[in-house]
Formats: structure tokens, C-alpha cells, sequence
């Protein structure tokens, strides 16, 4: 038995997991519209590759990465490009973002796949097949993978499957990690041969029973993992947010990632198990990342996981589990860091924004699940949010520097330690919306430093143009003096000379005349 | 009485000799004040204070021959940072300073340029490309919104649009909620009292 270790604080809510977990993951039917946008990861947004009107199939490239963190973007389907413009995407601005209006044929035709061994290809080739695959992180920040599998010289030790999935109501992992395990773990063995890591470990929280015992069933029964016996399963306490990349390492290796540092630092790199599943279909397969299982559950009549396209409108899906009349928004993420969505869509819940790459849950919500957020009361400075903090920071120090936007203090106090949890709001007592100031201070620190780096090249490019002012100025003068020195020169040649000047000259051409007769005679006669 | 004297003398010339070297030494290029005032200043480069540029203004400011309230585009903000940096009183804007605006950038109508490079001329970040009898074009990302190219160009065709709020540079706002008045038993007490026509007490 591993030896586990704990990280501090964190919280017990209640899970709500069961509603969505008794039934398969099912395949949601084709929708009348898909709404695809170029940018569902972090980093650049894709760069659109075809023209509106075009036929597109299934699989084909749509949107071109751009930029080193960027991912393609692919349709997922066949049919129609109707439009390419801005649309509503599911994002706390409720600003809109370029998208590709794709209408399916209903044929659903695939482009010629080209799977690939993984073992005949070198790292930077499946790198870059990944990226075009649009593969990126499933578990919710859809960073792009090529990007965390180019790593430096660093030595990774131990690659972990993150399966723990500890927010509340979220089930997509687990029933994937029941159903398709065994792709988990050929995805899990590309990861680790990329990385050429010594060790695979699946953190899995135990409140999962299944899905680990069809973890292990699948590493027992995988041809090229048994030959490693480098893959294991741990069941690791539930506790959240125990799911999060450093605690969950901590809570594996017993490691914590230093402030300011990648995992990859210490040896250690984090995939989701989500991921592991497309990254095998990607290239086992040659299937770009086009759906992914997503929950819908809540204040619905039948919660469960459906297998999602990218691209299909969140009411159409949540229609198919029905929800309840008193449903007043939706939330798309879990209750702790899920970004609600009827913010945005004021009147009524109409959610007409497309499921994305990070969407894994969509709850309906009610004020009967969801009672609206108590007024917020003066911080007592109880420090209960510094007993559940997980990333050991000081919340209320933390609140009241970013509320007094004092940013130089925050950040001095590890402001970027912050993983935006909310366990801190959770158990505030005076409900006070701590992450909310995070949130707040962290990117008016960011928009300072860009609007800082910004002035700096101006200045660079005012000084060198300075520069070049004078340095032209003083090129037209030295020019200028030239010229005139080469006619004054010329002048001086064109003057006809002084009879004295004509005697010294006709002097100097005898002396010379005198000096070479001179030396040939030396030359002639060496020995007189 | 002379070896006192002599003694004395010698560590004098031997101190004077180290101050003057290290006065050689560890002489400091230009004033390190003006590059403190300069770094905080917007590089706007734009002239609205008066001054030929960010650095110059620094260095009036610097020899106390300028206030700190003249440079709109730094806001609000930015003479609180120079308040701080100097250790004086802050100041709001006043007097002949433009109000500060929201941050713009310059875009050419390319079908209405012809082509006469005094835009290019003006523009103190080199953010105008183009040549001769060609169109030009603003370099948006490089631009700093300080609107020196608008007045020499002779056929109008720039104007300054306002940076509009994208995905790639929104902000989390402040944490603001609303309050709602909850009727304690006092205000209850006045507000029957109110209708009962009848004075409070």
C-alpha cells in the first residue's frame, strides 16, 4: 500500500454525484445548428481555414493553430459553414468570440483518418500531430497538451492521471473511467512514452469504486502496460479540491510544487484521465478531438452523461434530460468553479452558447438547489478560510489587500498561489465572494503588467527613433562637409599657379630627379 | 608639533586621492531620478503636458520645474504613483491639462490616404508604415493612442478609435453588490406613523 500524504485545509461539500451515474454515457443526437468557437483553449484563438459556404466533412480542419499555445479546431460533423462570426461563447465577460456556424448534412461523413503507431513516430512528430488533433485538457482549463508534453531537459519522474474529479455534481470522468478504461490506459502509455516517465499513477478518489476496479481491470488486462508495470491506481481521499493539479501531486508524492514553478519542476507532470482517452483516439485512431461525455444534471428530470459534440447548443442538450419548470439558469462547470450562465442570458434560461472543449458539466440550476448569495457581511476575521485554504495562503489578508487594491501586497502574499477553489467563499460566514477578489486583483495586476510592458517597448521604440533623428542629422552633416571640402579641393586644382610657386615646384621635381639617381647607382655599383 | 602636521597632511591627500578616485569610478550616467520618473510615466510619447515626450517631462519634473498633474494618459492613477515616487501631496488634473480619455488607437482610412508621409513623420513610436504615394497603415499593437498623426494629415482621413472590450483583454470587475434596505423595527415604527398622519415622538 502507497504511502499517501495530505495537503491543507480543503473542504467536505456535499457530492450530489449519484443523480447522474446510473445510467451509460449516451450519444446526444445531431443538433439542427452547431455553434464551433476558434478559441475553447487557452491561448491564441485558432485561425479560420475555410470560407463561409464551404462543405466541410467530419474531422476536417476548420481552424488552424496560432501561435505555440494554440490548438486546431476541427468540424464536428459534415455539412455547411453558414457563417463565421461573433457569438455568444460560455465565458464569465458574457462577451462574444469568433465562431464558425456549421449546419449538419445529417450524414455525418468522416475525412480519410490516418491513425499512427506511436512507437515509429519521434516525440516532436506525435507532438505535433497532437496539436493538430486539437487535443487540450479535458478537466476543465483546456490548456493545450502538446504544449505540457514539451518539456525541457527536466527529467519527469511520474506522469499522474488526475480521475479524482472532486467537484460536486461532475461525473464525466468517473463513468468514462468505468466505460472506456482500457483506451484510458493505452492513452495513459503515450503519454508516459512522450514523456519517458517512470511511473504511472491514476488518482482516483475513493468515493469511485468502479471506476477504479475498472482501472485496474484495464491495466491488468493491457499488453504493453503489464510489460511496464509502471501503471498503478491509488484511491486517494475525497475531499475538495483534492482534483487540482498541485494538491493532487501532493497528495500523490508527497511533492509540492514551488510558487512560481511547473509540475515538470519537480519531476511531475498531471494529465486528466479525459484527456489520456482523447489523446489514444487521436492517434490510435487519427480522430481529432471532436466531443467529449458531458454531465447534465440538477434540476433535471433524468441526470446522466451524454457522449457531446463540440459545438451543440447547451439548451438543446440539457432539453434531453428535461428540466424541471422552476429551473432559473444554468451553470456550466460544477457549483464551486462552474461559470453560471444565466447571467447572460437574462431573460429566461434560453442558454444558447455552444459545449466546448472545457465544458464537462452543465447543472440546471433552481433557488431551491442554488438559494441566491446571502448579503455579504464585514469580515470578522474568523480565519476559517485560512483552516480550508489548500494552497496554504491567507484568504482574509488576501480579501482585504484586493479590496483596498493594494495589488503590490497581494501579490507579495502569493495573490498567484490562488487555484480560485472557492472553499474559501464556502465556508466564509459573513458570504463574503473571496475568489470574486482574487479574481478582481489578479487580473488588474495582469492588465498592469501588459499595459507596463507595452510602455516599455514604446519607450524602446521612441529612444531608437530618437536615435535615428540624430544619427541622420549627423550622416547629412558629415556629407555636407565633405562635399564642400572636395570642392574647395577641386577649386584649389582649377587656381593657375604663381611664379614662385612654379620655381618650388620645379625644385622639388630635380631634387627627387637627384635622389633616384642617386639610389640606381647605389643599386649598380653595390661594392663603390 | 611638524610630524602632527605632517601626519594629518598626508592622511588628507591619501583620503582626498580615494574620494576623488571613486569620484571617477563610480560616477552615475545621467540622474537616476529622471529614469524613476520615466518608468512610471505611460510612454504615450504625446506631448499633452507641455513637454517634447515622456522623457523630457521626467526630467522637468525631476529638476521641480513641472507638476505631476499634467499627463492625462497616465489617469488618475499615475499621479498618485508619482505623488508616491516623490513623496509629495497628490494633485488632481486642473488648469490647461486635457481630461484623461479612454485608451484609443489611430486607424488610417487606407482609401482616403494619399500617401504623404507626414503621418509617418509625426509619429514618435515609428507605429506608421508605409511610403511615398503609398498608402500607409497603423501598426495598432505598437500604437499608443497619443493622436500626434492626426493634425498633419492633409486630407483627415485618421481617427482615434477607442480599445473595445474583448474576450482577450476583459477584466474581472470589482465585487460590487447591492444592498437592499431591510425594514427594522424602527423604520416599521416612523413609516406607520407616517401614515397615520401623525408627527413622530
Amino acid at each position: 500500500m502507497r504511502k499517501l500524504f495530505h495537503f491543507h485545509g480543503g473542504i467536505h461539500p456535499p457530492s450530489n454525484k449519484t443523480q447522474s451515474t446510473q445510467t451509460a454515457i449516451t450519444s446526444a443526437p445531431l443538433p439542427t445548428k452547431l455553434t464551433i468557437p476558434f478559441h475553447q483553449h487557452a491561448g491564441e484563438t485558432a485561425k479560420p481555414v475555410v470560407k463561409v459556404g464551404d462543405h466541410v466533412l467530419k474531422g476536417q480542419l476548420i481552424g488552424m493553430p496560432d501561435g505555440f499555445v494554440s490548438s486546431a479546431v476541427h468540424a464536428s460533423t459534415s455539412g455547411t459553414i453558414a457563417a463565421i462570426d461573433m457569438q455568444l461563447i460560455a465565458h464569465p465577460s458574457g462577451l462574444p468570440n469568433l465562431c464558425a456556424t456549421l449546419i449538419p448534412d445529417g450524414k455525418d461523413e468522416w475525412v480519410t483518418l490516418n491513425p499512427v503507431d506511436y512507437r515509429s513516430h519521434s516525440v516532436a512528430e506525435l507532438q505535433q500531430l497532437l496539436r493538430m488533433a486539437g487535443v487540450v485538457g479535458l478537466g476543465g482549463a483546456a490548456f493545450p497538451s502538446d504544449v505540457k508534453l514539451r518539456i525541457g531537459k527536466q527529467k519527469i519522474k511520474t506522469l499522474i492521471l488526475n480521475g479524482a474529479e472532486c467537484e460536486p455534481y461532475i461525473t464525466c470522468d468517473d463513468m468514462l473511467m468505468r466505460e472506456r478504461a482500457a483506451e484510458i490506459v493505452q492513452g495513459a502509455e503515450i503519454l508516459r512514452f512522450m514523456l519517458d516517465a517512470d511511473e504511472v499513477l491514476y488518482g482516483v478518489e475513493d468515493n469511485k469504486p468502479e471506476a477504479i476496479a475498472a482501472l485496474q481491470q484495464a491495466i491488468t488486462a493491457s499488453k504493453s502496460a503489464q510489460q511496464n508495470k509502471s501503471h498503478e491506481v491509488i484511491a486517494i481521499p475525497t475531499i475538495y479540491p483534492g482534483g487540482s493539479a498541485k494538491q493532487l501531486i501532493r497528495v500523490l508524492t508527497g511533492l509540492e510544487v514551488p510558487s512560481g514553478k511547473l509540475p515538470t519542476d519537480i519531476g511531475v507532470q498531471c494529465f486528466n484521465v479525459a484527456t489520456a482517452y482523447t489523446v489514444h483516439r487521436a492517434l490510435a485512431h487519427g480522430e481529432p478531438l471532436l466531443s467529449r461525455v458531458v454531465t447534465i444534471t440538477g434540476n433535471v428530470r433524468k441526470a446522466q452523461n451524454y457522449e457531446v459534440l463540440i459545438g451543440v447548443p447547451i439548451n438543446e442538450l440539457v432539453a434531453l434530460s428535461v428540466a424541471l419548470s422552476d429551473t432559473n439558469g444554468y451553470i456550466m462547470g460544477g457549483p464551486m468553479m462552474g461559470v453560471p450562465l444565466h447571467a447572460m442570458n437574462a431573460p429566461g434560461p434560453a442558454v444558447q452558447v455552444p459545449v466546448v472543449k472545457a465544458t464537462n458539466c452543465v447543472i440546471a440550476a433552481s433557488a431551491k438547489l442554488f438559494p441566491p448569495p446571502q448579503p455579504a457581511l464585514p469580515c470578522i476575521r474568523c480565519t476559517r478560510c485560512v483552516e480550508v485554504c489548500p494552497a496554504d495562503l491567507q484568504p482574509q489578508d488576501l480579501y482585504w489587500f484586493a479590496q483596498s487594491k493594494e495589488f503590490g501586497r497581494a501579490q507579495a502574499f502569493s495573490l498567484f498561489d490562488c487555484i480560485e477553489c472557492g472553499a474559501c467563499s464556502y465556508v466564509c460566514p459573513s458570504h463574503i465572494p473571496l475568489v470574486q477578489y482574487y479574481r478582481f486583483a489578479k487580473s488588474e495586476i495582469r492588465a498592469r503588467e501588459y499595459d507596463k510592458l507595452l510602455a516599455d517597448q514604446a519607450r524602446e521604440r521612441h529612444d531608437y527613433r530618437e536615435h535615428r533623428i540624430e544619427r541622420e542629422k549627423r550622416e547629412k552633416a558629415e556629407k555636407l562637409a565633405a562635399k564642400e571640402k572636395a570642392a574647395q579641393a577641386a577649386k584649389l586644382a582649377a587656381q593657375p599657379l604663381t611664379p614662385q610657386q612654379q620655381t618650388e615646384q620645379a625644385e622639388l621635381a630635380a631634387r627627387r630627379e637627384h635622389i633616384r639617381e642617386v639610389a640606381q647607382s647605389a643599386v649598380e655599383h653595390p661594392e663603390g | 608639533m611638524l610630524s602632527a602636521l605632517l601626519v594629518m597632511a598626508g592622511i588628507a591627500i591619501v583620503l582626498g586621492a580615494v574620494l576623488g578616485y571613486a569620484a571617477i569610478k563610480f560616477r552615475v550616467e545621467g540622474n537616476p531620478l529622471v529614469d524613476k520618473i520615466d518608468a512610471v510615466l505611460p510612454q504615450t510619447q504625446c506631448g499633452q503636458c507641455s513637454y517634447p515626450g515622456c522623457k523630457p517631462y521626467a526630467t522637468a519634473i525631476a529638476a521641480g520645474e513641472a507638476d505631476i498633474n499634467r499627463c492625462p494618459p497616465g489617469g488618475e492613477e499615475g499621479i498618485q504613483k508619482l505623488a508616491d515616487l516623490l513623496g509629495v501631496d497628490f494633485k488632481p488634473f486642473g488648469g490647461d491639462t486635457n481630461a484623461p480619455k479612454p485608451k484609443s488607437v489611430a486607424i488610417i482610412d487606407e482609401s482616403t490616404c494619399i500617401g504623404c508621409t507626414l503621418c509617418i513623420q509625426a509619429c514618435p513610436v515609428d507605429a506608421i508604415v508605409g511610403a511615398a504615394k503609398q498608402m500607409h497603415t497603423v501598426i495598432a499593437s505598437e500604437c499608443t493612442g497619443c493622436e500626434l498623426c492626426i493634425a498633419p494629415c492633409p486630407v483627415d482621413c485618421i481617427v482615434m478609435l477607442p480599445i473595445e472590450e474583448k474576450i482577450s483583454n476583459w477584466k474581472w470587475k470589482y465585487p460590487v453588490y447591492t444592498l437592499n434596505a431591510v425594514e427594522t423595527d424602527r423604520a416599521a415604527e416612523a413609516a406607520l406613523q407616517r401614515t397615520n398622519g401623525r408627527a413622530p415622538g
